[in-house]
């Protein structure tokens, strides 16, 4: 699988690789007891689209939280663009864009006049441009023609889209963003979904939080998955599908003899439903399976493999359970 | 950014609100003064009987009325919710990772919340002159020391009256800057400098206390009468705002130590 930002992570040969845009050795953040984060080791890689995923409570906010320097971390070291965190936060976090837990605003200023605000507060809020990044920004996210009105008219899939627009107001090196498409309609989910494949084009890091794994498949070269706390698995999405067992299957109408032919080679978990049958592979070749299935006599109509979905795997990594796991 | 930040908060209904509501206390008075006529028997705020004489002792009485309760209110709303208030909106996680800077943000928040302060005293200040020029006669000020001061002179002690009441809020702002950084609900806050204000003024009538007396924030607030004698008075002035700079060093280093520390989990 080939993702928006194909090559990131694997520099050419002979470069050195650049410096993580986020890295963390043992990050830990615990309130009061509840260890919210548990000692986790990220590892970004510039340029990647890094999807960051987990169940409700896993604790993907909070770590967020303390990678901008909200949070102090219980224990553990974190680093952005290889500079330690928190110390160089005030070199390094203009050129960062973040939405986090939901867009927050002024509801007495416009939407025009709450990035100006925002855009004053900071280093490198250039003035003279400002007027023009305004609009730019607020092009981009869809919202010009909101862009005088009071904030606290804004409606919740608006209000989304502004916080986007904060978070491209200026040129940035990385982007984290907590659920952004949290509200949104369908035009602007697909559109959000355009619109960071672009900035990854452009070279900016993407560290996105999503509980929206098509799309987080659609985007994304990396991910993490969290729960309780913890770091479950880390690598590149095609990485973790490979890891995630492929299942053969096979249409035909002799069913019951491919059953019999499948087990013997080893294949466990069968289902068969009407004239399709598939199994979970464990190693086997499945031109090996073909060849056997033939040989037995089962007239074979098609056969294929299929590889598990992101959602599969989530759902393998992190159980079944519906219920908060604390 | 200290443009943007004043310029955010002026801006707000509230805080315009607030001032209006201040300089209407003092028109108010002059209106009712009229309308009952004539000099009163001296039984009301100081500077209020002088009020049918000169109109510029609006303003004064105006401040007289106001410092004890009203005045201080208004600060404790703006002071409370100066930091208390991005928190509960949201908005200060993102001034904190724009990065705002947590030192330079705070220091920000003081210079407005004490811009407010003199804004405060000066729109009571202003309500009263505007009103007591209109409904009185306007000329020659006479001092609590029976002397006469020129109109001219005796407009800038009335304005500087106010700017010293405003700085004699100072105290109490810090207050309400600390207090603010303690938590993320903006009315708790604002209710906490109130009643540490209401307490303090309390302890002022106490006479079994009296050894604190000298410390109380509340104490000097009506220090600015001493400004309309002549010479001016300035012991209990100095004293007062010496007194609020000691107020100011303490919370607003203690302010400093919890904000550029704290967890923002808002
Ligand atoms: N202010 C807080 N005080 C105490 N515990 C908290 C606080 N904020 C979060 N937690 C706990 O920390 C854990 C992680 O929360 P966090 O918000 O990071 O989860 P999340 O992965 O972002 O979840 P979601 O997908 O629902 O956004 C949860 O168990 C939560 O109850
Ligand atoms: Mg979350």
């Amino acid at each position: 699988m080939d993702g928006p930002a194909g090559a990131a992570g694997t520099p050419a040969p002979g470069t050195p690789a650049p410096a993580p845009a986020i890295e963390t050795t043992g990050l830990s953040k615990h309130f009061g007891k509840v260890p919210a984060v548990d000692g986790i080791d990220l590892h970004v890689p510039v340029g990647s689209v890094f999807g960051f995923l987990g169940p409700n409570g896993s604790g993907k906010t909070t770590t967020i939280r303390v990678l901008l320097g909200l949070l102090n971390p219980t224990a553990g070291t974190w680093m952005l663009f290889g500079r330690p965190m928190p110390q160089a936060s005030m070199q390094i976090l203009p050129k960062v864009g973040a939405l986090i837990e939901g867009p927050a605003f002024y509801p007495w200023l416009s939407g025009a006049q709450n990035l100006a605000r925002f855009d004053a507060a900071g280093p490198d809020g250039d003035r003279p441009t400002r007027r023009a990044r305004i609009d730019l920004a607020l092009a981009r996210v869809g919202l010009t023609a909101a862009a005088g009105k009071k904030y606290k008219a804004y409606s919740l899939g608006m209000r989304q889209r502004l916080g986007l627009a904060s978070a491209l107001l200026r040129p940035r090196e990385l982007l984290v963003l907590d659920e952004p498409t949290n509200g949104m309609d369908p035009q602007g989910t697909r559109e959000i979904r355009h619109l960071i494949q672009e900035l990854a084009g452009d070279g900016t890091t993407v560290f996105l939080s999503s509980h929206l794994l098509s799309e987080v498949e659609q985007v994304c070269t990396h991910v993490a998955v969290m729960s309780l706390g913890k770091i479950l698995a880390q690598s590149t999405i095609a990485e973790l599908q490979a890891t995630g067992a492929r299942r053969l299957a096979v249409e035909t109408v002799q069913v019951s003899v491919a059953a019999t032919v499948l087990e013997r080679l080893g294949l466990t978990d069968l289902t068969i439903e009407g004239d399709a049958i598939s199994a979970r592979l464990d190693g086997q070749a499945p031109e090996d399976c073909c060849r056997a299935l033939v040989d037995a006599g089962v007239g074979v109509r098609s056969l294929t493999t299929v590889r598990p979905t992101l959602e599969d795997t989530f759902v393998a990594l992190t159980g079944e359970g519906f219920d908060v796991a604390r | 950014m200290w443009r943007a930040e004043l310029i955010s908060q002026f801006r707000r209904r509230r805080v315009k609100a607030l001032l209006l509501v201040l300089a209407a206390v003092p028109a108010l008075l002059a209106v009712l003064v009229y309308l009952s006529g004539g000099p009163s028997n001296g039984q009301g705020p100081t500077f209020l009987d002088e009020v049918t004489r000169n109109g510029v002792f609006a303003a004064l009485a105006g401040l007289t009325v106001t410092v004890p309760f009203f005045l201080p209110l208004t600060v404790a709303v703006v002071a409370g919710d100066s930091i208390a208030g991005e928190a509960s909106l949201g908005t200060l996680r993102y001034l904190l990772v724009r990065p705002a800077g947590r030192s330079r943000l705070l220091l920000i928040k003081a210079v407005t919340i004490g811009a407010y302060c003199l804004a405060a005293a000066l729109a009571v200040a202003a309500g009263g002159l505007i009103a007591g020029v209109i409904l009185f006669p306007v000329g020659r000020v006479t001092t609590l020391s029976a002397t006469t001061l020129s109109l001219g002179a005796g407009i800038g002690r009335t304005l500087l009256a106010a700017l010293v009441v405003g700085a004699s809020l100072f105290g109490m702002a810090a207050i309400g800057l600390f207090i603010s950084t303690l938590t993320d609900v903006p009315v708790g806050a604002m209710a906490a400098t109130v009643g540490l204000a209401v307490l303090s003024a309390v302890l002022g009538g106490v006479s079994q206390v009296q050894a604190i007396h000298p410390w109380l924030f509340t104490r000097g607030w009506f220090a600015f009468g001493d400004l309309l004698r002549d010479p001016v008075q300035w012991t209990a002035i100095s004293h007062d705002l010496a007194l609020q700079v000691a107020y100011m060093a303490v919370f607003g280093a203690a302010a400093w130590a919890r904000f550029t520390t704290k967890d923002v989990l808002a």
